[in-house]
């Protein structure tokens, strides 16, 4: 059980049987009046904000989250598989759950599948995944003119910003958290 | 010694700080006024619903020096302020430190309509000391702080910024939390804002308006939605004070907070104070708005957490 006096940015709380994570706090008192505790929240489900101002006494029931690591198996209609690295037990994680790392899922990659009362409701991806170049304009070598970067879409399906000299067929590394082109992968 | 200090700017806040507490200093002095310093652990401490006192020893460190300087007053000084920390139990946050420091100043026959004059006087002198004249940066919009200041009810706040009228905040139990979310955040802007004529029940040591005995003479200064100060015509009616203190008293007692023993002292010797207006006024947050400071982390030497 977690009081008022815990409340900070990143807690995570359950509130109505969702779980919800604090993105905003502050401690107020307007002049001779009582303290309150102003937050905005984020439910981790849904991604819908929340914003509450509680008073002095006031309870939370914590969020029991848990991570495990999984590997990506192969989507099923809008379904992604997954095993359990542990349990070797296999899963599946709806598009919605799944969000934007559904751009850097490749065969066997590890992730962490955020859980919350046994149901998968978040993915994290590494950092930095490395995708195969599946489809980009060629590279005229000397063109002065063009712009510095030009789109290219990946083995996932993603289409990203890419330098001029990335080639159909080339590895290259993507930073998961911006999903922005990170380097050529060489040899 | 740098790698564990968390605002690099410190130094340069220090310094500001030491130069506007040192034209706070100036324009007391020049206004007749004479700096005091009462002790800061006292018996007992004011009864009030929603402070909460730190113990030390049998006795408590003051959360401000009104006792003590409303004492003076009662004892025949005119023109007091006093510069000191104070100790809030529980008030931590980007405008809260538990020991902060507290301007207090205390004028005799006067009300609390003197006292927004020296606000205005003492604000621009302490603006001049760093560098700005007519104006501050708050949050990135600009304060004017010349010409003469805004004047609000807490009625009028409420009808234009809270939804609904005063009477049914209060009906609601909802006062707090509309002036926190919706009132204060829209106060100063344009120019700084007196919020005045606060409910009676909402000023435990304020007189009520002659007129119109539903609201105390009290007000607060807001900068840019930043609220510096609180002052009242002072309360000097001893029975009325004794009987108010207990209602105060009461509220502690259901909320299963710590009471404490009425300061008979200072009832006693109030019936001798003349009509006087005093004011509790934060020079953390003085320094912060001066400086455009975002925490009050930023401008004092040592947080609670760093020590």
């Amino acid at each position: 059980m977690y009081t008022v006096a815990d409340l900070r940015k990143g807690l995570k709380i359950t509130i109505d049987g969702d779980p919800y994570i604090v993105t905003f706090f502050e401690f107020s008192k307007p002049g001779k009046g009582q303290a309150l505790y102003r937050t905005k929240m984020r439910n981790m489900i849904n991604g819908t904000s929340l914003d509450r101002t509680y008073r002095s006494g006031e309870t939370f029931e914590p969020a029991h989250l848990e991570e495990r690591t999984m590997q990506y198996l192969y989507k099923e209609d809008t379904n992604y598989c997954f095993m359990d690295n542990q349990s070797s037990e296999q899963i599946s994680i709806s598009e919605d759950a799944i969000g934007d790392a559904k751009n850097f899922l490749i065969d066997n990659l590890e992730v962490d599948v955020l859980m919350f009362q046994e149901k998968p409701i978040g993915v994290t991806t590494p950092n930095f995944v490395n995708l195969r170049v599946v489809k980009t304009d060629p590279w005229i070598k000397g063109d002065t003119t063009g712009s510095d970067s030009k789109p290219a879409t990946v083995e996932t399906g993603y289409v990203l910003r890419v330098p001029p000299f990335i080639e159909e067929g080339e590895l290259i590394t993507i930073d998961t958290r911006t999903g922005e082109y990170s380097t050529r992968v060489k040899g | 010694m740098n790698g564990i200090r968390r605002f690099p700017n410190r130094h340069n806040s220090l310094r500001a700080r030491a130069k506007i507490v040192h034209a706070v200093r100036s324009f007391f002095e020049k206004s007749g006024f004479l700096e005091v310093d009462t002790p800061q652990r006292i018996p007992v401490p004011i009864p009030e619903s929603h402070i909460d006192v730190m113990p030390s020893g049998s006795w408590v460190l003051h959360p401000s020096p009104e006792i003590c300087m409303k004492r003076l007053l009662a004892d025949g000084l005119e023109r007091i302020f006093q510069i000191c920390h104070c100790w809030r139990d529980g008030e931590r946050g980007s405008l809260h430190l538990p020991e902060f420091t507290m301007l207090e100043w205390y004028r005799a026959h006067a009300d609390y309509f003197a006292l927004m004059d020296d606000c205005e006087g003492l604000v621009r002198a302490a603006a001049a000391a760093v560098g700005k004249k007519y104006e501050v940066d708050w949050n990135g919009r600009v304060v004017g702080l010349d010409g003469p200041w805004e004047r609000c009810t807490v009625r009028d706040a409420f009808s234009r910024f809270g939804g609904m009228t005063v009477e049914e905040a209060l009906e609601q139990d909802l006062f707090d939390e509309i002036m926190v979310c919706s009132i204060e955040p829209m106060l100063g802007w344009e120019r700084p804002t007196f919020l005045m004529e606060y409910p009676a029940q909402r000023g435990s040591l304020a007189r009520l308006k002659a007129g119109d005995r539903c609201v105390a003479e009290r007000f607060e200064l807001y900068i840019g939605g930043l609220e510096l100060a609180n002052a009242y015509s002072e309360l000097i009616d001893p029975e009325e004070q004794r009987y108010r203190f207990i209602q105060e008293q009461g509220f502690r007692r259901n909320s299963s907070k710590p009471v404490y023993p009425l300061p008979e002292k200072f009832l006693q010797e109030l019936s001798g104070m003349p009509p006087s207006a005093g004011i509790a006024f934060g020079m953390d947050r003085l320094v912060m708005l001066l400086l455009g400071a975002s925490s009050i982390d930023e401008v004092v030497a040592f947080t609670p957490e760093e020590l």
